[in-house]
């Protein structure tokens, strides 16, 4: 296996008194969905805080494609490729697609929006992910179903020659078509050759694209696997105690 | 993970085979139109019932002279409108906006007439003052943190005093300025109107044309010639209707000629079209109708949303400062009411009868326009009526209350369409 896109080695995250991360390690493969899973309150959403520059790691190693980087600020983590679908999307209703792809990073020639490059380019990003639901790319959000938001989201991150696209529970919120478009999106993502980090507490959804899971367990890695070495059953008991049989968290709370 | 990638993705009702002609883009509109995006269609059809009852009651409503005396009239109060347009933008207001026209028309009575500094002097001096206090304003709202409702509505209290003590407790200051006064009271000279007519016509085209081929260049999806050909004839036909309305002779008196585009007109007009393209044509703008949609996704996406608050109280303060120099050229002289009473009120029922929606997010520096328009026809229209006092305030509130139920039904029409 070639270097990882994203390692991070030894991670620690302390709010005040409070541990949230403790010498978590991660890797992610470029052309691969890894499936970040844990109970509420085992440090997913602070880990991936930690990966977007929104707060800072207290110690620990953070490397892209094996170089040490510093990551400060969401600018930062933008600018290493790395973005981040958060579950609120953060879409503006009252614009069109165009417009929010583009938002805070608009094209101009002069001081003029140059807004034909930018419809030219999002229409080809749509494309490129092969979506095919949305009538206009100058459609108005707020006319727009729950899961082409999510895709609008999606290709949002990706507009960035993004490497990394962590998707932060995506399907949480959708019905059965509207979640299989957005799955069959996130698998696209990886064939494309991107990184793509899933956050989901739906076992199937994880089955259903990921090819490994990431099983954190009270602020530590209680196991990274590959999807096909393990059972469903299995990935639940790592979730919800730390540790199955031989995989995950010795007895003690030092990794396996 | 092969049960996904077998599931075709479930395509939205593809848009059907008639949806490229032009029935297809009428249709579009009426799904717009139902969707809750009524655009300037409500204050459209206001303008045209309005001139049909007022017509009907008074003829002499539909006759040039008072047409010429709408357009003069609606000039500070559609000016005000469209600064407060920023503001709604951004789901905000500015009860304030009245008496700040009030104080920067107080300062430029002050430095024209008791210090004889030149016009362009005044002009600085009452702008620079709408600056500074959009500025506070903007600063109070957007850094302290303070309801812009509240903190305008102080300075709705305080400036009604700074303008008192401006004006030494209640004196009335003349003003005699010949450009300042021109501004409201002059006329162009019928020639000039034709031109600026013609520029504005061909000006407008042309952008249409240019944008319409760039579309076409990268093989995008464009306006249909025949919908950018009544875009520019429907200008031209309504331009110059009131072109040659306002040539007409206006006086009765033999000995003294009366007619013209009034110079509010283009002055406005300028004013549109500036404060248009910022808002549909920069980044700002885009900017400013990102963050009355979504602050937090505007903040994520590197947006300085408090910057971009100050700056639509700024814009707007300035606005009413330029709309406080025409209510002085328009009484020709500044007193304790000036920009008081029912200017604000006007000015905000403007802009959303124009189609400004109160919750932000959504509106033009147009609707301003056409709203003031509206606005000024109900009031011009009563006062030939020989309504009193009671029926227009009565009236000017429902007008507003109707105005807002319009924005509250289609945004909740828009919520309920998605």
């Amino acid at each position: 296996m070639g270097t990882p896109l994203l390692e991070l080695r030894g991670i620690n995250k302390s709010f005040g008194p409070v541990q949230v991360l403790r010498d978590v390690a991660f890797t992610v493969q470029p052309g691969e969905v890894t499936a970040l899973v844990g109970d509420n309150g085992a440090g997913k959403s602070t880990l991936v805080k930690c990966i977007g520059g929104i707060y800072p790691i207290d110690s620990g190693e953070y490397l892209i494609e094996g170089r040490p980087v510093h990551v400060h600020s969401p600018r930062d983590a933008a600018q290493l490729g790395v973005e981040i679908v958060y579950q609120d999307l953060a879409l503006c209703d009252n614009l069109d697609i165009v417009q929010n792809m583009f938002l805070g990073r608009e094209r101009r020639s002069g001081m003029i929006l140059d807004e034909p490059t930018m419809e030219q380019l999002a229409s080809e990003t749509l494309a490129s992910l092969s979506v095919r639901t949305v009538k206009s790319v100058r459609q108005q959000v707020s006319s727009l179903s729950g899961g082409q938001r999510q895709t609008v989201a999606i290709a949002k991150a990706v507009l960035w020659n993004s490497k990394l696209v962590i998707l932060d529970e995506p399907t949480a919120a959708l019905g059965v078509a509207q979640t299989a478009q957005v799955l069959e999106l996130v698998r696209r993502l990886a064939d494309n050759g991107l990184a793509v980090v899933l956050i989901s507490h739906n076992m199937n959804d994880v089955f259903a694209v990921s090819d490994r899971i990431a099983a954190l367990y009270l602020g530590q890695m209680a196991a990274q696997v590959k999807t096909t070495d393990v059972t469903h059953a299995q990935v639940v008991e790592l979730i919800t105690s730390g540790r199955s049989g031989a995989l995950g968290l010795a007895e003690k709370g030092v990794a396996a | 993970m092969s049960a996904v990638t077998k599931e075709p993705a479930v395509a939205v009702a593809r848009p059907s085979a008639g949806d490229d002609g032009i029935l297809g883009y009428l249709r579009g509109y009426g799904r717009k139109v139902r969707g809750g995006d009524m655009g300037a269609l409500p204050a459209v059809a206001g303008l045209l019932v309005l001139c049909i009852v007022f017509g009907l009651a008074r003829p002499v409503f539909l006759t040039a002279p008072n047409f010429a005396n709408l357009l003069t009239q609606a000039g500070p109060v559609v000016v005000i409108a469209m600064g407060l347009v920023f503001v709604l933008l951004l789901g905000e207001i500015d009860l304030s906006a009245g008496y700040t026209s009030g104080v920067c028309a107080a300062v430029l009575a002050i430095m024209l007439t008791n210090n004889g500094f030149p016009w362009y002097v005044g002009i600085a001096a009452s702008l620079a003052t709408g600056l500074v206090i959009g500025l506070l304003l903007g600063f109070l709202v957007a850094k302290v943190g303070i309801p812009s409702f509240v903190v305008t509505l102080a300075a709705f209290l305080g400036f009604q005093g700074v303008v008192l003590w401006l004006l030494d407790e209640g004196t009335n200051i003349s003003v005699r300025d010949s450009v300042i006064i021109a501004l409201e009271n002059e006329f162009l000279p019928p020639l000039v109107g034709w031109g600026l007519a013609a520029v504005t016509v061909l000006g407008f085209a042309a952008v249409q044309l240019i944008q319409r081929r760039n579309r076409h260049k990268r093989g995008l999806k464009a306006d249909l010639w025949q919908v950018v050909a009544f875009r520019v004839i429907g200008l031209a036909v309504l331009v110059g209707f009131a072109v040659a309305i306002l040539n007409q002779e206006r006086s009765r008196n033999p000995l003294f000629s009366l007619k013209g585009v009034p110079i509010i007109v283009p002055l406005v007009g300028v004013l549109l079209l500036l404060w248009t393209f910022v808002l549909r044509r920069t980044a700002y703008g885009r900017h400013v109708y990102a963050v009355g949609g979504n602050k937090e996704a505007a903040r994520r996406a590197g947006i300085n949303v408090d910057g971009i608050r100050i700056s639509a109280f700024v814009i707007c303060s300035a606005m009413a400062s330029i709309g406080g120099v025409l209510l002085a050229s328009q009484a020709r002289s500044v007193d304790p009411n000036t920009g008081g009473s029912n200017v604000l009120l006007y000015a905000v029922a403007a802009a959303v009868i124009g189609g400004t929606s109160l919750f932000g997010g959504k509106g033009r520096v147009l609707d301003a326009v056409l709203g003031g328009l509206v606005i000024t026809m109900i009031i011009n229209g009563m006062g030939l009526v020989g309504w009193s006092s009671a029926y227009k305030y009565i009236a000017t509130g429902v007008v507003l209350l109707l105005a807002a139920s319009v924005d509250a039904f289609s945004r909740r029409r828009a919520a309920a369409s998605s």
